[in-house]
């Protein structure tokens, strides 16, 4: 009984971390599905995202103003702003003009993007890590005796539906908006998409925003859970969710989510049984595994070389 | 059109004034638990202004810049010259070679002790791009866990003498055949892999050694590192002020000179001037041997490449050995100069870092690489004020060499004959 509740506890904890994760993943796994390559990048915007949401958090209760739905909201509004526009520009600014290269030439700007970034905040902020005031406190208890009890704390909560809404409400976009439909059409073909009037050029400076938005939603949530935030927080995360876009086949919004839960719940796993150091040496390996072994990952479509 | 260009002007200032004022002009203080918030001085608010009145500029006047930027590129007049003739370029490369070995050897002499030190700090960093080059310039894998080679170079000489006494000697060619062995076994699994998913699962290998080593506490002192490295050792005579193991002498006592510190310093020094030579050379003498063409040919075009009958398996692994063999040496060379290693001294900015000289320099060009590592590591040096923005400029460096030059400062040259109009 014990035991089943320790695992249930491992694996609350791993669909949390892992509903951020594919939050942050369909950033990575919609890039590549419209233009081919790693945006290395969207951890560093992920992490913006969560500043964001610190100094408006800070501000408010500088304001006086405590009522906490309305705290978040105005958070996680300016988070997104800032994320989406930070996502916009770096489009703009480092891949645009690179678009079409040869494959390593984006992936280096975006590396370099990502370094500039991180300094950016690290130059304005302090490199020191910073911690996020716990908005959201208690929970509840289940079970067991006084040795170990099951605890889901309503932060947990918070994730969990806030994750939901954002995939329903991206899922519902993608399949029925005008936009979502484009966005269909030129993963599926590029050149074809613009031959039939579609503006390619919008439609990836709109895949880059609402990979940004879903980032900077993560960043306001993960702060909150974990306390903290630094200006190095996001290239882990950035690459763990990488990961979980590759796990469930890179391209494939539901393989991010399934992939990020996943992932999730491994490392939760590793670190309850094994030990917390290793869990990331756990999601690298699963990353190499998988790359090895089924590139396309558990949702992906097998892509064909053309000669 | 003059409207359409303003909109998106004033659009570009709006985006440039979101993503830079929360983020630079509110600044994040913990007092205690407390957080607060303060604006920031006067100068970032007229900063963060400006920057958004020139991005405004810019976008407005647009079309008027680029045109006129297309034509400055050709003001540049050794842009299109022809190659130099094969006989003429190798004795002039042989004159210039010779010369700058020779300024190599003798200057240290007539130098203060630091700036041997930092000569020595760009060596190490030469041959760990050289080495990269081969990876990246010439057989086109992006490599983002280099730095694990490097590591496992500087770890076998801190671990075996520690553990067995093992003196630096002994300890450099085991140590970069360990790395070439660690490099191998990474390209294995890594063969099939495409460009970018190649990168990322280099990168993961890179993580997984620096964490390997920073949990493995029992053996490798984790994030402790391991100290007490002993410096090389010139046939038997050691460099410190008494000797420390015995049937050794010191330097100073055999010549019969007084004790100078610097003798310890520009020996080292001079150690890695003739790694680095070698490495420079053999990488050279590789680029024109069937092994080079065929890095290179596989760069170009895997498949036209693999049907001509070149061994992708081959090609490839021999282009991660080879440059994990040359990290190994200068994991080796940084171990000794230090005496003290730990991980922190591999974490991914330093992959970053030799990955930015590379392409800084050229990818494929050795001279190019060799004075991007130069620039790289001396110009922080020199401006120190400015050593914090470091890492700032190397990322926009990194960005902007792509979008404008994504072939480097100076890129690889080959002979070409090219048609003349009218002929």
């Amino acid at each position: 009984m014990q035991d089943l509740l320790y695992f249930c506890q491992q694996l609350i904890n791993g669909l949390t971390i892992g509903s951020t994760y594919a939050l942050i993943a369909i950033g990575y796994t919609m890039v590549y599905g419209i233009i081919g390559m790693i945006n290395f990048a969207h951890g560093e915007i992920y992490m913006i995202g969560a500043y964001t949401a610190l100094i408006a958090i800070t501000g408010l209760a500088t304001l006086g103003i405590a009522w906490l739905p309305l705290v978040l909201l105005i958070a996680l509004i300016c988070a997104v702003i800032v994320s989406s526009s930070m996502g916009w520009a770096v489009e703009r600014v480092a891949y645009r003009p690179v678009r079409g290269r040869h494959r390593l030439i984006p992936l280096i700007s975006a590396i370099g993007m990502s370094i500039f970034l991180q300094n950016y905040v690290h130059l304005s902020q302090g490199s020191r890590n910073i911690g996020f005031p716990a908005l959201i406190e208690g929970g509840f208890q289940f079970g067991g005796d006084e040795s170990f009890q099951l605890s889901i704390s309503w932060i947990q909560i918070t994730i969990f539906v806030t994750t939901f809404i954002c995939m329903s409400a991206l899922s519902l976009f993608i399949s029925r908006s005008r936009i979502g439909r484009a966005c269909r059409a030129v993963s599926q073909d590029l050149g074809m998409a613009n031959l039939l009037g579609i503006d390619t050029n919008r439609i990836i400076s709109a895949t880059f925003v609402i990979g940004a938005a879903l980032a900077a939603v993560a960043g306001l949530l993960l702060g909150m859970y974990y306390g903290s935030v630094d200006p190095l927080f996001g290239f882990i995360a950035g690459l763990k969710a990488f990961t979980a876009a590759v796990l469930g086949g890179i391209g494939s919004i539901p393989g991010a989510m399934l992939g990020g839960l996943i992932l999730g719940i491994a490392e939760a796993m590793t670190s309850g049984y094994l030990s917390g150091e290793y869990k990331d040496v756990i999601s690298f390996s699963l990353l190499i595994l998988i790359l090895l072994f089924k590139p396309t990952g558990l949702l992906g479509k097998p892509e064909v070389e053309k000669i | 059109m003059v409207a359409h260009n303003f909109r998106h002007a004033l659009f570009c200032a709006v985006i440039t004034l979101i993503i830079a004022w929360p983020i630079m002009g509110l600044k994040l203080t913990a007092v205690g638990t407390n957080i607060t918030v303060a604006g920031a001085d006067s100068f970032t608010w007229i900063a963060v202004a400006v920057a958004a009145a020139i991005v405004f500029a810019f976008q407005l006047f647009r079309d008027h810049i680029m045109g006129n930027l297309s034509g400055v590129a050709a003001l540049n007049p050794l842009a299109n010259r022809e190659p130099l003739p094969d006989e003429k370029r190798l004795r002039l490369e042989n004159i210039g070679l010779v010369l700058l070995i020779a300024i190599a050897l003798i200057w240290p002499f007539f130098v203060s002790r630091g700036a041997v030190d930092l000569a020595t700090l760009v060596l190490i960093y030469i041959m760990l791009a050289l080495g990269l080059n081969v990876v990246v310039g010439l057989a086109g894998l992006l490599d983002l866990g280099y730095v694990a080679s490097y590591a496992v170079g500087a770890y076998t000489f801190a671990l075996l003498s520690n553990y067995w006494g093992i003196s630096f000697w002994m300890a450099l060619p085991i140590g970069a055949l360990l790395a070439a062995l660690f490099g191998l076994v990474l390209g294995f699994p890594v063969l099939r892999l495409r460009g970018d998913y190649l990168a990322i699962v280099t990168l993961g290998f890179g993580e997984i050694i620096r964490i390997l080593l920073n949990n493995w506490t029992s053996v490798t002192g984790g994030p402790n590192g391991i100290g007490g490295i002993p410096d090389p050792t010139l046939f038997g005579m050691e460099f410190g002020r008494r000797v420390k193991e015995e049937g050794n002498t010191s330097f100073h006592e055999t010549f019969g000179i007084a004790y100078a510190s610097e003798h310890k310093v520009i020996f080292l020094y001079l150690i890695a001037l003739v790694l680095a030579v070698i490495t420079a050379f053999v990488i050279r003498r590789l680029m024109r041997m069937p092994v080079g063409r065929s890095w290179e040919a596989l760069r170009e075009d895997e498949i036209a490449a693999r049907s001509l009958g070149l061994s992708r398996t081959g090609v490839k692994l021999s282009a991660f050995t080879i440059g994990a063999f040359f990290a190994g040496f200068a994991g080796t060379v940084f171990a000794s100069k230090q005496g003290f290693i730990s991980p922190e001294s591999f974490v991914f900015l330093e992959s970053a870092i030799i990955l930015a000289i590379v392409v800084l320099g050229g990818m494929g060009s050795q001279i190019g690489v060799i004075l991007a590592a130069i620039a790289v590591t001396i110009l922080p040096e020199l401006a120190r004020e400015f050593s914090e923005y470091r890492m700032l400029i190397f990322g926009a460096a990194m960005v902007l060499m792509m979008v404008w030059r994504p072939q480097g400062l100076m890129p690889m040259r080959r002979r070409h004959i090219k048609l003349k109009a009218g002929a």
